[in-house]
Parts: C-alpha cells; structure tokens; sequence
C-alpha cells in the first residue's frame, strides 16, 4: 500500500533537540484528526527513540537523526527513527525491560514504552552502521 | 524548564514546570538534587502540575529520587499527575516505590 503523505526531519544530534522531534512528528499526525491520548502516546514513543539515537547511536560523536513519517489511508501511522551512529550489538539483549547501557539515571524503559504505547515496534541495526526503529500505529478518527 | 522548590516543615515540595525528557530532565535533577542534600527533607513532593509530557526520562527523573532520599529515610510522593504522565508512570511501576496522590476532581 503507498503511503497517502509524507514527511522526513532530520537534525543534529543535539539533546535539545529531542523536543523538536517529537513535535514535528505530531504536528505531521494532526491531519489524521487524533485523539488527544493517541497523539500523546505516539509523541513519547518518538521521544524514547529519538531520544536513544542521541544517547546511545551518537554516544560518541555527532551526527544526524533521520525521521521519516507516512500515512496511509486506514489511518496508520509509519515513523521510522533512524540513525547512523555506533548501532546495537544485541538488539533482543537492547530491547528487555530495564536493561541500559545508559547510566546517568536512564530507566531502561525506552523499548518498553514504545512497545507498549505503539501497536508494532521494529528494530534493526548493524553495529558500526547505524540503527532504525520503525514504530505503528493507527489512529483511530475521533468519534 | 523550571524547578520551584519550597520547603515547609519538612517537606520539600519541587514543583516542576515544562517538558519533561532527557534533555530537560538533568537541569531539574540538579536543582532539586542540590536543595535535597542540604535540607534532606523526610518527604520529596514532586508537583507535576504544570508538566505537560513526560518520557521515561522522568521516570529515571523519579527513581533517582527515590533512591536519593533513601539516604536519610526520605520518602518521595507524586502529584498533579495527568492522564498520559500516570499512563507513564503506572507502566513503569512507580507506585511501589513511592506515594501518588490523585489529582481533585
């Protein structure tokens, strides 16, 4: 199925700019006449993988967030947050609950969140390369 | 961002204001982390009234609360929790290591 609109962000790696990501998302998903609680799930779970490029994909260096929004017909929402940074060694090892490289405070919950407030979550990464984390959901018009 | 924080017999109360994700979430660390080692307050109250979202940087945010008034016997306690932070909050199982009042009405 081809998507019926789309858009692609990308910014530096910078943290500050975790904000900018996830309400760019949003802002994109508005046409899509979301609910209040549909919209805000789906900003956190493109703020948890965002938010992971930064901390874990550029842990040292700079570099590039790529976003890539589609939305297709039913209502479903594709985002894939992508980054080319250090990639993930065990991505079933990255994903369980509570587990973090992170330090620094990081619940270890960022796989977890956005399993739980995404309909699907796919993960792919080759270390050295780079990662990508495609995130689904639809929404559902308001009633 | 912003971190009021006001201490009345006790307690601490930090009322925390803007986005909450890993960004913003070191700045209001700092600020609470810094009164609270002096005061050590024996009740941490963190009023999210005024946050309007939350990743699980707030969670850490929390936890690494938690774990810091535990050094005296300190006890933390949520409020002003919105639908999507309790959803958030809930997920990660907060309520087992410190109090949520609910929001009135």
């Amino acid at each position: 199925m081809k998507p019926v609109n789309q858009a692609q962000i990308s910014f530096s790696s910078h943290s500050v700019n975790e904000g900018f990501g996830r309400a760019a998302v949003a802002a994109f998903l508005a046409q899509l006449d979301p609910t209040v609680a549909d919209l805000s799930d789906m900003r956190t779970a493109v703020s948890e993988a965002v938010t992971n490029a930064i901390v874990h994909g550029y842990r040292e260096q700079m570099g590039t967030v790529y976003i890539t929004v589609k939305i297709f017909e039913d209502g479903k929402a594709v985002v894939r947050v992508r980054d080319k940074g250090c990639g993930i060694p065990d991505v079933k090892q990255a994903m369980e609950p509570l587990f973090t490289t992170g330090g620094e405070e990081r619940a270890g919950l960022g796989f977890a969140v956005m399993q739980s407030f995404c309909d699907s979550v796919r993960v792919s990464s080759t270390p050295g390369r780079g990662t990508s984390v495609t995130l689904v959901k639809r929404f559902e018009p308001k009633a | 961002m912003s971190v009021q924080l006001n201490y009345k017999e006790g307690v601490l109360t930090a009322k925390l204001s803007g986005e909450i994700d890993h960004h913003s979430a070191r700045e209001m660390r700092e600020a609470i982390d810094d009164t609270a080692q002096k005061l050590k307050p024996y009740c941490l109250r963190l009023d999210f009234t005024e946050v309007p979202f939350m990743d699980s940087s707030g969670v850490g945010l929390i936890l690494g609360r938690v774990r810091l008034c535990g050094f005296w016997r300190g006890r933390v306690v949520l409020c002003g929790l919105s639908q999507s932070l309790g959803k958030m909050v809930e997920l990660a199982g907060i309520s087992s290591v410190a109090a949520i009042e609910r929001r009135a009405g």
